[in-house]
This record gives C-alpha cells, sequence and structure tokens, in this order.
C-alpha cells in the first residue's frame, strides 16, 4: 500500500536530528548561511533534520528567516 | 580589571562586523548611549515581534489590543534576556540577527503560555475521531486505511509509555502546541520533542510490523 504522506511524515525519524536544544543554539549562525545560500544544510546537517521535523523550531526558523530578511531588504 | 576586560571585549570585537561591535559597545559601556540603544533595540525587537505575531496568525484568534500586548511582552522579556547575556554572544552571526532568535523565542513562549491560559479543549480530551483528520486520511474510502487508523490506535495504546501517549493525545488528537505542553508539564521543548521522537519510531516499527506501513524508511539506509 502507499503511505498515507502525513502518518508517514509525522512517523519518519532521521538518526541525525540534533533535537531542539542543538538546534536552538546554532539557529542564528544557521539562519545566516541560509540566508546569503552558503550551503547550511551542509555544514549542519542535523539541524536541517530537525527543523524539517520539529514543527516548534520549524516556526521560529522561518520567523528569523522572515525577520532577517525583512530586515535587510 | 574593568578596564583590562573592557579591552579585552574591544579586542574580541575587532573579529566581529561593525555594526555588531557597535551594539555591544553601546549596551555594554553604561550612561546615555546604552540607554539609547537599549531603546533602539526595544524598538527593532517590538517590531519584529508584531510581525511574527502576524506572521503566525493564521492560526491564531488573537487579535486587536491583545496581539499588541503579546508584542510588548515579547520584545520587553528579550530586551531583559540579551541584557542579561551580552556575554554569552560570540559574534558568530551579527548582533541583530542573535537578538531577533531572541525575540523569536519570546514570541513562541508567549503564544504557548496564551493557549495554556485559553484552551480550547481539554489537554487530556480523547477524541479518536479526530486520529484520521489529524493525518489528513479518509477512512471512508478503503478497507485498508480502517485498518490502518486502528491498528494507529492500537499502537498508541499497547506500544507507547503512559507519558508518550499523553503527549501523543495531547499534540496530535487535540492539537495542543508543543510549547503550550511545557508549561503544563513544567518541562522544556527539548524533552517533549525527545520523548515523541521515541513515540514515533515505536509506532512507525509497530505498523511496519503489522504490514499497515510500507518499510520504506529513509532511517535505516542512512545508518
Amino acid at each position: 500500500m502507499n503511505n498515507p504522506p502525513e502518518l508517514d511524515t509525522f512517523l519518519r525519524t532521521d538518526p541525525q536530528d540534533v533535537g531542539c536544544d542543538k538546534a536552538m543554539e546554532v539557529l542564528h549562525i544557521y539562519v545566516e548561511l541560509v540566508v546569503s545560500d552558503a550551503r547550511a544544510a551542509e555544514r549542519f546537517p542535523g539541524v536541517t533534520a530537525h527543523l524539517a521535523a520539529c514543527g516548534p523550531c520549524g516556526e521560529d526558523f522561518q520567523g528569523l528567516i522572515a525577520a532577517v530578511r525583512g530586515t535587510t531588504s | 580589571m574593568a578596564a583590562e576586560r573592557r579591552a579585552s571585549d574591544d579586542l574580541r570585537m575587532e573579529h566581529r562586523d561593525p555594526e555588531s561591535a557597535e551594539w555591544l559597545r553601546k549596551l555594554g559601556h553604561g550612561g546615555r548611549e546604552r540607554h539609547e540603544a537599549l531603546t533602539r533595540l526595544h524598538e527593532l525587537l517590538l517590531r519584529v515581534a508584531r510581525s511574527e505575531l502576524q506572521r503566525r496568525n493564521t492560526l491564531l484568534r488573537i487579535t486587536g489590543p491583545e496581539l499588541d500586548d503579546l508584542a510588548f511582552q515579547a520584545a520587553g522579556d528579550a530586551v531583559t534576556a540579551i541584557n542579561g547575556k551580552l556575554a554569552a554572544f560570540r559574534g558568530e552571526s551579527r548582533f541583530t540577527t542573535w537578538a531577533y532568535m531572541i525575540v523569536v523565542r519570546e514570541v513562541s513562549n508567549k503564544l504557548g503560555r496564551h493557549f495554556w491560559q485559553h484552551p480550547e479543549i481539554p489537554f487530556d480530551a480523547e477524541n479518536w475521531d479526530r486520529l484520521p483528520d489529524a493525518f489528513c486520511i479518509r477512512p471512508d474510502l478503503e478497507a485498508e486505511t480502517r485498518d490502518l487508523v486502528a491498528a494507529l490506535r492500537r499502537a498508541v495504546d499497547e506500544q507507547l509509555t503512559e507519558r508518550q501517549r499523553r503527549l501523543f493525545v495531547a499534540l496530535v488528537l487535540n492539537g495542543v502546541p508543543l510549547d503550550t505542553l511545557v508549561i503544563e508539564y513544567h518541562t522544556n521543548r527539548n524533552a517533549i520533542y525527545k520523548t515523541m521522537f521515541d513515540a514515533r519510531r515505536k509506532l512507525r516499527a509497530a505498523l511496519v510490523a503489522g504490514g499497515y506501513l510500507d518499510d520504506n524508511d529513509d532511517d535505516r539506509r542512512r545508518t
């Protein structure tokens, strides 16, 4: 059978996922790399994995991206 | 001693971008410059807090003065936090990016507390009819899908610890924000995430073992 996509995404866990604390420690650095297109995912694969899986941290990431872009543009 | 510390700070600031160094100089040296810098920082963070609350407003029912009050609280608490840990800023990003991160986190905290104070449904209500909706599954379509939903509920009951089950019910069935559960259970975001991370692995393994999900888990290919 085809796995329902929403359920499949929810249940999928990535062993590289660093968790909330470590992701939040470097979020400001990560965001600047993302904004400058400096291969953030390559440098911080565990943070990338976490932000894709954790709703609240993902929201913080999107919010910080918006703040940085909004104030630098 | 203070001068030596200041010199040391100034030396470290040489490696930072000029704007960040200027923020640190003004905030660290006291007097009128410091007061003006704090005022400007508050204005900047208030603007970010308002934008962030509006950005998240598709899910919120907070409007008008209440929304603005949350923005002021978030900006004020962020300025206090930044003021208390200036020494923790290591210059790995621009100062403003670091400061924005702190106010964005404050917005998350404030929203979590808001939902904790105004819950739409009890955190521990168990409306299992919501399970298919939570994952955009239409159980009316196929017996196979109905079986999957039943198996998932069974796995939640049989495979999860009491704490994992309680969090699953709150987060998935009742849609309680994770930051609200942080307040309810006097814990932190990481602890809840880790508990749910383990729960998700258990549920997936149970559904795959029962033949309800395809075993296309990328985890095993990565490990």
